[in-house]
């Protein structure tokens, strides 16, 4: 899948000062995308480069696309309950290609308890159901270096 | 007399894009079409109900979805529902039974029984459904991509245990169209998908010829961000791409399509919902007289299950949840549904704990028990805002249609990825809406607390226990196995695909080996492919 497809391609000639690269992802199987369709049209709107994956990306592939497309956000969504596992796995990925200075997020359903856990795991951004548009994307203006 | 009402209040638009008066009378009924579509229950064009006596003469069947862990727990969990009154089974499977991968395969890592019941072979089946009489409860399996092998799976199963299966009545989804637009079961692309359907109707149009192998789901295509009159205008046309793929093959619309089901979505505006099943119906029965030709009543009949759907529901103040369901049961019982499922008001939260599923079960029972809910037929039949907004909601529908099959079919537009960009949009402006507040929706942008309360949600717990027990059966049944068997008959799962013959009776074979679900998706794969989403925005 040419996962660029779905990106807004770099304006030749733009602003020397890149617009923020977002890396949207869909980990594992969970096949529930309407909140990241969603996420990644209001991403968009805010004026963000958003490059979405589409279903069941493994943790080897997002972390394969976030170094090839040079992101300086990761972000999944994610619904079905397997958030815990698939960060562990990621975390590994995303440290050994060098992405710890990124911004890592997670949105979807992520019930409360696991909330510090995924922050401990570097998912610095925890979105969870119920979260505003806005809130995310200002937060990833206030916290992209 | 509506000009000099609507002067004087702000203009209301439903969801469907239908304006809603402040008033109606017989002169809109009469502007709408009168009543030319009503007819009686029981009789064409069935907009009051497709039996006589409805619910009268029997309730709703109460179909809780339930399912998760190993086939052992879920079968507890299945004897739970039932002892409390359950009248059918609706089977959740997990995410890798759901797109063909066995429990051992490495993608199925952290996922094995998380959201449903995790199936790798027959064996699975045996334990599922152990001391539960297939004869009484009626048995409905939430499965898409997969689906030809779990409907041979469940069809093997009854006969090892003495059923005769042109009796054995049941469901399966089999709806990948829907799966495409949302929901994201898929395994292999468009074109065998539809293919691999058309084999399960005309499978079972032949040998078992009570069991419904498809159910079109507008629940999911609703989920993603349709309105309800799209919701249903698209499951009719995704049902209209199933049937023409059976007759296609020489099969008379009347030999498979009064097993056809559907499954739709109740959230929002009470009306607008009860009148989208009412004009729905007589669409539906229109559209199989007229369209298909179909002469028997069953051919023409809009059988559904319809469910109080997640997307009305709320992660704030999660005991509205139970308030919601309770109207959404209502609504499923105004609108003469032939099955009724509710979320459980956890489910923004996790998979439904016993208590919240008793307290769906028991919201339905109030209903027929208390309420007189099943005592006359099609209740609100003769209102003239129902009768109005019902003749409304047909034309919207048969308008939806039209423009579907101006742009090139339903089948194309979901290949190219046009109908899921058209409902994302919608979606993100219903989120839109909801942020700003334009669209009200009670604890979430009005009528807050202050602070949310500590939730009074009790968690599913994920056992990896559970992965392990399932996995050593698994090898266990691998190791038992006639391996020659498995072979001869995998072998023909693909000899069949490839030469385009109907797979049905290879995978029924294959699964009475004991073939994994796993090594039979594998099988087809190799010949049909894998399917490349189509990413728009």
């Amino acid at each position: 899948m040419s996962a660029a497809a779905a990106g807004l391609a770099p304006q030749p000639g733009a602003a020397r000062e890149r617009r923020i690269r977002i890396l949207l992802a869909k980990p594992g199987l969970d096949g529930h995308d309407q909140g990241a369709k969603v996420v990644a049209r209001a991403l968009m709107d805010a004026g963000f480069e958003v490059i979405y994956t589409g279903l069941r990306q493994m943790p080897e592939a997002v972390a394969r696309m976030a170094l090839e497309e040079d992101v300086d956000v990761i972000a999944l969504s994610s619904l079905a309950g397997s958030h815990l596992p698939f960060c562990r796995k990621l975390k590994g990925l995303l440290e050994a290609n060098g992405l710890t200075d990124k911004l890592w997020l997670i949105g979807g359903n992520l019930p409360a308890q696991d909330h510090d856990a995924l922050r401990a795991l570097g998912f610095r951004g925890v979105f969870p159901t119920g979260s505003k548009l806005d809130a995310i994307c200002d937060y990833i203006r206030e916290n992209v270096k | 007399m509506n000009d000099r009402l609507h002067a004087e209040v702000r203009p209301v638009v439903n969801e469907s894009g239908l304006e809603v008066q402040p008033l109606y009378t017989a002169a809109d009924v009469e502007d709408s079409g009168g009543l030319a579509m009503l007819g009686s229950p029981g009789e064409y064009p069935f907009t009051r109900g497709i039996h006589r006596l409805m619910y009268r003469k029997q309730p709703w069947t109460m179909r809780q979805y339930a399912g998760f862990g190993t086939p052992h727990e879920t079968n507890q969990r299945f004897r739970y529902l039932i002892s409390h009154g359950q009248t059918g089974l609706n089977v959740a499977f997990d995410l890798p039974t759901q797109i063909g991968l066995d429990s051992d395969d490495p993608l199925a890592e952290g996922e094995i029984g998380r959201v449903g019941m995790s199936v790798d072979t027959l064996r699975d089946f045996e334990v599922a459904f152990d001391g539960i009489d297939l004869a009484k409860i009626t048995v409905s399996l939430t499965i898409n991509g997969a689906a030809a092998i779990l409907i041979a799976m469940y069809l093997a199963m009854a006969e090892k245990r003495g059923y005769d299966v042109k009796q054995l009545r049941g469901t399966a989804q089999n709806d990948i169209l829907k799966e495409f637009i949302g929901r994201g079961t898929w395994i292999f692309p468009v074109e065998p998908s539809i293919r691999l359907v058309g084999d399960t109707i005309e499978y079972c149009a032949e040998h078992a010829p009570k069991y419904s192998p498809v159910s079109v789901c507008g629940y999911h295509i609703r989920e993603s961000g349709a309105t309800p009159a799209q919701e249903m205008a698209y499951a009719f046309c995704i049902a209209r791409a199933y049937a023409d793929e059976v007759i296609r093959r020489g099969v008379h619309v009347d030999e498979f399509a009064g097993r056809l089901s559907y499954n739709f979505n109740i959230f929002g505006n009470l009306f607008e919902q009860v009148c989208k099943f009412r004009a729905g119906r007589s669409l539906w029965a229109k559209i199989m007289k007229e369209q298909y030709g179909a002469e028997k009543p069953g051919s023409m009949w809009l059988r559904m299950i319809a469910a109080g759907g997640g997307g009305g529901l709320t992660f704030e103040q999660p005991e509205l949840n139970i308030v919601r369901g309770a109207y959404y049961a209502l609504i499923s019982a105004l609108s003469g549904t032939q099955t009724m499922a509710l979320c459980s008001f956890d489910e923004a939260y996790t998979i439904p704990t016993e208590y919240s599923t008793r307290v769906s079960l028991r919201t339905m029972q109030i209903l027929i028990e208390e309420m007189g809910l099943t005592e006359t037929v099609d209740p609100l039949g003769g209102s003239y805002y129902v009768e109005t907004m019902t003749n409304r909601m047909r034309a919207k529908m048969e308008e939806i249609i039209a423009e579907t099959d101006a742009a090139g079919g339903i089948v194309k537009m979901v290949a190219e990825g046009s109908i899921q960009a058209k409902v994302s949009a919608q979606a993100y402006q219903m989120q839109r809406d909801i942020e700003s507040g334009a669209f009200p929706k009670v604890g979430v942008n009005c009528y807050r607390n202050e602070k949310e309360d500590e939730h009074p949600v009790e968690f599913h717990p994920y056992k990896e226990e559970d992965v392990r027990v399932q996995i050593e059966g698994l090898e266990r049944v691998r190791a038992e196995r006639d391996e020659a068997a498995v072979a001869r008959t995998l072998e023909r799962v693909a000899r069949d695909a490839a030469a385009g013959a109907n797979v049905m009776p290879a995978i029924v074979e294959a699964v009475k080996a004991y073939a994994t679900v796993g090594e039979i998706t594998k099988q087809m794969v190799g010949v049909f492919g894998r399917y490349r989403e189509p990413i728009r925005f």
